[in-house]
């Protein structure tokens, strides 16, 4: 055999391609039969249950009288301060790090720490929560001491997902606004911003999702897990939806359980609504453009 | 910051020394518009180009060729301090506009660029309607006329009028990339720069777009001072008056165009303009 012959090997080439393939839809595979399976068993528990007099009520000892009106509102709540609070807040440091800020070592620290943030139990949150909102700051376990954690804890990712987007936007964008004598400002208000926007709004829902289904920050604060009442102002005490299955779950009786699996279903029913919300201004603006 | 507009009537400095090393041609003060003196931008601690010195005549075309990396570019952006955009990016030495250092800590950046306009290389028209993308740098400059007349008008200039009269508000986006190109050109012009600099406005069009674009520069001569950077020799043989040749960040040769181009004085600008090496 001399030294410029091939050795293709094309048979062994091409079977490690489809092994490969095989692998990856498997995992596709996996993550979908599990989805599926979780879906059906909620939906076998719950169904039964799910009536309008189930949304309406509010919890109560006898489970053909529980409701989870109180848990709704408190969710409704909670997702409407927690993004009040954190799209503001959470937009504005990236676009402070992404635009203004010089790269130098303190910047490369924040965005770190950011980073790092990220990744910290949401459990440490809420003993955070508790020290600072509703100890020092003397909200009590109110909504808006839950709202303030809860913002607290997806700030990292609304800023890392919003920073993402502004960085997407074109350098030949920003260069044809600077080059007509545009300032700083008028580039990110015209341009970069209109551009980001629907990347900006997008992470900031998903991260709303994610807050949506905390429990840990929210019992380490003090929410209740029994109200009979609805929340009419941001310093009421409050439960929320995976703090009222989480309370159902934990009792012994069997119709707790398909109570809780009723909670379930009306909460993914709610995330759904949010994640498809997100997709749909993201299409409608991306029209726009 | 305080802002010290540029004043109109101050003296414009003289071109290039013609004695120093007889690459660079000297015009008369009154017909120079822009000025280099000694001018080096570094990017970090590599210099990208470095000791130049050149003036740019008014109401003529100069083009700076030169292999990929010589500098051009970075030359041209430092005409409107482009590249105070880049981070780690540093000048030295002087641009003169009628007799201001555009570097003069206390010139804004904003109203240079207003008034040194520029058009990139590859079409970048924002993604709105065409009338607004021409519209928007007459509304964050404050302009006091009619921002219609002015449009048109700027549209006209640009031999773009006719096709788009119909569609302004569509999206610029939905244009030709040689029409995207001439929108850019009308955008630019709408500001009323007294400079328009050229960075490869052809290099992404097809043969009969880059054709509108060398008459198109043809035209706006008369009004507008015009530097263009370009990769293609024979481009820059039939729009420029004056051709710069640049090698390693350094001009190496400046001087009427016809001249460079049938008589280099020196053996690297022959070498490159012949093929042998770039």
């Amino acid at each position: 055999m001399s030294a410029e012959s091939f050795d293709p090997r094309r048979e062994a080439r091409h079977r490690r391609g489809r092994i490969f393939r095989w692998l990856c839809v498997s995992a596709v595979w996996f993550a979908g039969i599990t989805l599926v399976v979780l879906l059906v068993k909620v939906t076998a528990d719950g169904l039964a249950w799910l009536s309008l007099d189930f949304l309406r009520n509010y919890p109560s000892r006898i489970p053909a009288r529980a409701g989870i009106r109180s848990a709704i509102l408190g969710t409704l709540w909670m997702m409407a301060l927690t993004g009040a609070v954190s799209f503001p807040l959470g937009v504005g440091a990236a676009i402070y790090l992404e635009e203004y800020a010089p790269d130098n070592w303190l910047t490369r620290l924040l965005q770190t720490n950011i980073a790092n943030l990220a990744g910290v139990p949401s459990i440490v949150y809420g003993i955070l929560g508790l020290t600072v909102f509703v100890r020092v700051f003397g909200l009590g376990r109110s909504v808006l001491a839950g709202a303030l954690t809860l913002a607290l804890l997806i700030l990292p990712v609304v800023i890392i997902a919003s920073r993402e987007a502004l960085r997407a936007v074109p350098p030949s964008l920003r260069e044809a606004s600077y080059g007509l004598g545009a300032t700083r400002w008028q580039t990110i208000r015209y341009h970069v911003l209109p551009v980001a926007f629907p990347g900006i709004l997008t992470g900031t829902i998903l991260s709303l999702s994610r807050a949506i289904g905390e429990t840990a920050p929210l019992i380490m604060i003090g929410a209740l897990t029994f109200i009979a009442f609805a929340p009419t102002s941001p310093l009421d005490p409050f439960t929320v939806l995976p703090i009222q299955i989480f309370n159902w779950t934990a009792k012994p009786q069997a119709d707790f359980h398909s109570l809780a699996a009723a909670a379930i279903i009306v909460l993914l029913v709610i995330l759904l609504l949010m994640n498809a919300t997100a997709i749909l201004l993201r299409n409608k603006y991306r029209q726009e453009l | 910051m305080a802002e010290t507009p540029i004043t109109e009537a101050a003296e414009v400095a003289a071109g290039g020394d013609e004695k120093r090393d007889g690459s660079i041609i000297g015009f008369d003060a009154s017909e120079t518009v822009l000025t280099t003196e000694a001018l080096g931008v570094l990017y970090g601690d590599t210099s990208a180009i470095k000791n130049i010195s050149l003036g740019i005549p008014r109401n003529r075309v100069v083009a700076f060729i030169g292999p990929s990396g010589c500098g051009k570019s970075t030359l041209l952006r430092a005409f409107n301090r482009m590249n105070d955009l880049i981070p780690g990016a540093r000048v030295e030495g002087r641009v003169l506009y009628r007799g201001n250092d555009l570097y003069d800590p206390d010139v804004d950046p904003v109203e240079v660029r207003r008034r040194i306009g520029m058009v990139f290389q590859k079409p970048n028209p924002f993604p709105k309607s065409i009338f607004d993308n021409v519209a928007f740098g007459l509304r964050i400059n404050g302009y006091q006329g009619s921002i219609e007349g002015r449009v048109e008008r700027s549209l006209q200039d640009a031999a773009l009028w006719d096709e788009v009269k119909h569609r302004l508000r569509e999206s610029a986006l939905g244009l030709s990339g040689g029409q995207q190109q001439r929108l850019c050109i009308a955008r630019a012009l709408a500001v009323q720069p007294e400079i328009l600099l050229m960075d490869e406005p052809a290099s992404a069009l097809d043969p009969i777009a880059t054709s509108k674009i060398e008459d198109l520069i043809d035209e706006l001569k008369r009004d507008y001072t015009i530097v263009i950077v370009t990769h293609n020799m024979q481009q820059a043989a039939r729009v420029s008056d004056y051709t710069a040749f640049l090698y390693l960040g350094e001009l190496i040769e400046y001087g009427e165009t016809d001249r460079l181009f049938t008589n280099p004085k020196e053996e690297r600008t022959e070498q490159y303009i012949t093929g042998r090496f770039g």
